[in-house]
């Protein structure tokens, strides 16, 4: 009996985290304002509480993440890596005139970001800047999402230490993309991090942001990312997170949106890296006449293990969600994807669609869907649909008896399914980036379209 | 030698025989129009010669051009100057018609030991095999059949046979939904492509087609069978008397 909890408690006391909680809050950490000290100590708390979700956990019923679990990672506080700013260029959708704010390894570096010239109404600061800079601007972190029953977000706020404030005041529209860029080099190797950011857009405001996870090494990482994000009255926001992590990285990201009256909010996530990946894409139109496209791309091949989870909550009357996630499996990979959408007793005329479809190209490959409606309110237009399925035999046949080789009508058809979603981009330079990877991935054989 | 050589033809999908002997020989230049109830199988025998895995070959030859047709995958059947207009042509979503056309005209000319054209090169060709089956410029922006009307697709058809100009074009029931005007169109379109070296098996269920399209041979079929093979006068006897006369006391589906 004795044996048995002083066991318990030597395991939890070696955890890896509580030393770098410790080292954190006792050295860099304490410099952030008092508030984000105390959260920072009740999320850990939480954490401790929570421990890492089994598949026991219904949200975590098809990923086990046993895998991040068992390694002991090192928390890095300082500047470090050796990114030069050409290493860059395959990631900045051709347009290194954006905004960028970069991290790398998890800190924020000034010297490769580019933050001048910001339009008049908007502030883009790194976390710790803003801490010290515009500290009312980072008042709203922790309120936006919530940690106390979500490991992951409660391991992000535990060690909230780096990451992008962006701020557009009411009534500005910026046209031009701001783009997040949390890069790794081999210096991540076997290290945490834990990229924290704050996105507010303001009445009637209108911004484009990118969020990109991407990698220079394939060495073993763990990212553990948490945005949260407040689309004022009559605002718009287009977000993309783009998940190319390193092969063999873990990557958790969330992003959590509260929308107010007539906003939109319109996110795409793409995910092709990484070992094994989750991320979490959660919207409250909390606000009559709203709007959320929630919509995604995932390719992977290999061992590769991926998983969406996505929340839409309609809890105010006349808001539409759409929502279209497509999968395109190979090798041994396994993808996830869970669509809720919850309408709430009191959010008539809710009207939602949800889509999910997956191809799949080797006979290994395995998909999990599971679109999950909960609806209490009664006069709602609200669907959903999931296909899974191979290349379509009748086309790769009409298409051989063109003279087409079966090569290329495979890769023609490839191309097309995942195709229809990436139009749903309206950002030109990005829209034509993610065609171009895709094409380049699937199409060994054919050049321009 | 015969550009085309079917000895004793069977095939059958899944258990279920449906071409239950077919012998039929097409010469460089010739028209032949196939004939017959529905459900003879005359959809099954020009899928068979494009090669669709969907059916499978149980007995009987094809020659080519001297070649074991049956040996050949379907994209070697094109290259090698086979086409087939489908009477159901698919949609595929998501590839642009002049990506796929352009696609499909470099893989035969690279067959043939020919360069590949580059897309301006191709968009000069087009426009004069657009206007060859009437057809608005427009539709090549589209993916290919994907929301196109009945007519629309069987024009997209003859447009593709236009571009890939084979030795051997098998036209499926081409006619069938296209109203007068554009049934004229089509078939002047494809009078326009036959000449010594181009052969047509037009399959067809109408007499009508053959007004326009006018063959060198009909032949009938019935129960996976060519029950009778005369000249074009023999359409025009099968308009008025119907089938009934020619089967007979043999089964007309492959269901009877
Ligand atoms: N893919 C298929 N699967 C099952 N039966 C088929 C298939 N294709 C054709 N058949 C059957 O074979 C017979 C001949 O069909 P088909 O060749 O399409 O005739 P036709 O074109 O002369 O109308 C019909 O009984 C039809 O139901
Ligand atoms: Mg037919």
């Amino acid at each position: 009996m004795t044996a048995e909890a002083t066991i318990e408690r030597v395991v939890t006391a070696a955890t890896p985290f509580e030393d770098a909680f410790r080292a954190l809050i006792e050295g860099d950490g304490a410099q952030a304002p008092a508030h984000i000290q105390s959260l920072r100590s009740a999320a850990f708390e939480a954490f401790r509480r929570l421990g890492f979700p089994t598949t026991k956990n219904e949200d975590w019923h098809f990923t086990s993440v046993a895998p991040i679990a068992e390694h002991d990672y090192l928390h890095i506080t300082t500047q470090s890596g050796d990114v030069q700013r050409s290493a860059l260029a395959p990631f900045l959708f051709g347009r290194s005139e954006w905004h960028t704010l970069v991290f790398v390894n998890g800190r924020y570096a000034p010297e490769l970001s580019n933050t001048s010239g910001l339009p008049k109404g908007v502030t883009l600061l790194d976390l710790r800047r803003a801490w010290q800079e515009a500290p009312q601007l980072t008042e709203p972190l922790g309120r936006l999402t919530r940690h106390d029953d979500r490991a992951f977000s409660a391991l992000n706020t535990a060690f909230m230490h780096d990451g992008a404030v962006l701020h557009v005041d009411r009534d500005v529209e910026v046209d031009m993309p701001i783009h997040l860029l949390f890069v790794t080099d081999a210096v991540a190797a076997k290290s945490m991090m834990h990229p924290r950011n704050l996105i507010v857009v303001g009445r009637h405001a209108k911004a484009t942001v990118i969020e990109s996870y991407v990698s220079l090494s394939d060495a073993v990482y763990f990212t553990n990312a948490v945005t949260e994000v407040s689309v004022a009255e009559g605002a718009t926001l287009h977000h993309y997170k783009m998940q190319r992590e390193g092969m063999r990285a873990f990557h958790v990201g969330t992003i959590e949106a509260r929308q107010a009256r007539d906003s939109h909010y319109i996110s795409f996530s793409l995910s092709t890296g990484g070992s094994l990946t989750r991320t979490n894409i959660y919207t409250t139109l909390a606000g009559e006449g709203c709007g959320a496209t929630l919509n995604g791309l995932y390719m992977l091949d290999g061992e590769q293990h991926c998983d969406h989870q996505t929340l839409i909550a309609h809890v105010q009357p006349n808001c539409f969600s759409r929502e279209l996630y497509k999968g395109v499996l190979d090798g041994q990979s396994h993808g996830v994807f869970n669509g809720k959408v919850y309408v709430d007793p009191i959010a008539q005329k809710t009207d939602g669609k949800q889509t999910n479809n997956t191809l799949l190209l080797s006979d290994k490959a395995q998909i999990d869907t599971k679109p999950q409606l909960e609806i209490f309110a009664d006069d709602v237009k609200c669907t959903h649909g999931a296909t899974v399925g191979r290349l379509d035999e009748q086309a790769l046949f009409y298409m051989k008896s063109r003279g087409v080789s079966r090569a290329l009508a495979r890769e023609l058809l490839t191309y097309a399914f995942a195709a229809d979603v990436l139009e749903t981009i309206e950002q030109p330079s990005v829209r034509e980036e993610l065609e171009r990877m895709t094409l380049r991935r699937f199409m060994t054989v054919a050049d321009d379209r | 030698m015969s550009l085309l050589e079917i000895h004793g033809l069977t095939a059958s999908v899944g258990d279920k025989p449906i071409l239950r002997g077919i012998n039929l020989t097409v010469n460089a230049g010739e028209t032949h129009a196939a004939m017959g109830p529905n459900g003879s199988g005359k959809s099954t025998l020009a899928q068979v010669l494009a090669g669709n895995p969907a059916y499978e070959v149980t007995g009987g030859s094809i020659t080519y051009k001297g070649q074991d047709l049956l040996e050949m995958d379907p994209e070697v059947r094109a290259q090698a100057g086979i086409f087939l207009a489908f009477q159901y042509p698919v949609e595929i979503p998501g590839v642009s018609n002049a990506y796929f056309l352009r696609a499909a005209y470099n893989e035969v000319r690279k067959a043939r030991g020919e360069g590949e054209v580059d897309p301006l090169e191709f968009a000069d060709i087009m426009e004069e095999k657009l206007a060859l089956v009437d057809m608005d410029p427009g539709m090549l922006q589209r993916s290919v059949n994907t929301g196109f009307s009945g007519g629309e697709k069987k024009r997209n058809e003859i447009l593709q046979l236009a571009v890939l100009e084979p030795s051997l074009a098998i036209l499926d029931e081409t006619d069938s939904g296209l109203d007068i005007d554009a049934l004229r169109t089509v078939a002047d379109g494809v009078n326009k492509l036959r000449d010594r070296n181009r052969s047509f098996v037009v399959v067809t269920h109408y007499q009508r087609l053959l007004n326009y399209i006018v063959p060198d041979f009909v032949h009938v079929l019935a129960g996976g069978r060519i029950v009778k093979s005369g000249g074009k006068e023999l359409a025009l006897a099968l308009e008025e008397k119907g089938y009934d006369w020619l089967t007979e006391g043999e089964p007309v589906g492959v269901n009877a």
